[in-house]
């Protein structure tokens, strides 16, 4: 309680990480991975330019943009879901996790459509180096998002049982550290729309 | 214990929806340019501009660093100088 007391006393003075420590170290670790795939990426198409250039037309910029602003949107949807919970508003954090997690499977949706498209024209892995990057990077920050709902669901079900308050110190934790792994997924997105869609 | 419980965040509504606004207009900026079929040095810097700046804001208001441990924030941040750099060089060494 007392350092609850400080913090609201003096809030910037308290410098403190959101979530346990452990999730941050994990954060760390999945950053520099794809940090590696993105420099891969581009280092890889400095000896294609051409190819790259003209396989990266083939791709759907609208679904790229469009899953961006889903993506941004889920985000700023549990930043909401945080607030709630640290203004004591119990019966609102669920409902903000709950549209959270539906922008989220929106994404997934729409990648699912991009997929379905891409190896419907008989693209695989091994048609060229364009589409080894681009089926590889964007699957590996699929499964990310998916592991993302996974978190997103189970803050939920918590939520519904109004264990999120500022009275809660260990629940606040679970809470900032499923958000911050979430909000990471939305960082890497960042990175890899304009990357892999738009920059030529 | 009740005083306390209500009060209010220390990151403002208000500042995460505006945060979240600029964010989907920074998404459509970098979408025009991929419709426009734009190229180029200029093009390729700007657009890591904005991807770099979308970055830092979530970073900082999403995620809640702004008030973080200098360490993490460090990391974060320099994550993303490191990303867009190695992208930029890379693009530079592919141009003509």
């Amino acid at each position: 309680m007392d350092t609850q007391a400080l913090a609201i006393e003096s809030p910037a003075s308290e410098r403190r990480l959101p979530g346990d420590l452990a999730i941050w170290f994990f954060i760390c670790a999945e950053l520099l991975a794809f940090c590696v795939f993105f420099a891969a990426y581009a280092f890889t198409r400095a000896k294609h330019v051409e190819l790259f250039n003209a396989e990266q037309l083939a791709l759907d910029r609208n679904a790229g943009a469009l899953n961006t602003i889903l993506l941004l949107t889920a985000s700023y949807f549990v930043v909401r879901a945080v607030q709630a919970a640290e203004a004591g508003l119990r019966d609102k954090v669920a409902p903000w996790l709950a549209a959270g997690f539906l922008c989220g499977s929106g994404f997934v949706a729409v990648k699912l459509v991009e997929y379905a498209d891409k190896l419907g024209a008989g693209i695989t892995l091994s048609t060229s180096p364009f589409y080894m990057f681009y089926l590889s990077l964007t699957f590996f920050h699929f499964m990310h998002v998916l592991l993302g709902l996974v978190i997103l669901a189970v803050l939920w079900f918590q939520a519904r049982r109004g264990n999120y308050g500022p009275d809660n110190g260990t629940a606040m934790n679970n809470l900032h550290s499923g958000a911050s792994y979430w909000h990471m997924v939305d960082l890497v997105w960042i990175i890899l729309f304009p990357l892999v869609y738009v920059l030529r | 214990m009740d005083n306390l419980t209500h009060v209010a965040a220390p990151y403002s509504t208000r500042r995460s929806t505006v945060v979240w606004l600029l964010l989907i207009a920074a998404t459509l900026a970098t979408w025009t340019v991929g419709e426009e079929g734009i190229s180029g040095p200029a093009a390729v810097a700007s657009l890591l501009l904005i991807a770099a700046l979308k970055s830092r804001a979530v970073i900082l208001d999403f995620m809640g660093l702004r008030h973080a441990p200098l360490l993490w924030k460090g990391i974060t941040l320099g994550w993303v100088v490191l990303v867009c750099g190695l992208i930029a060089i890379a693009y530079w060494k592919g141009m003509p």
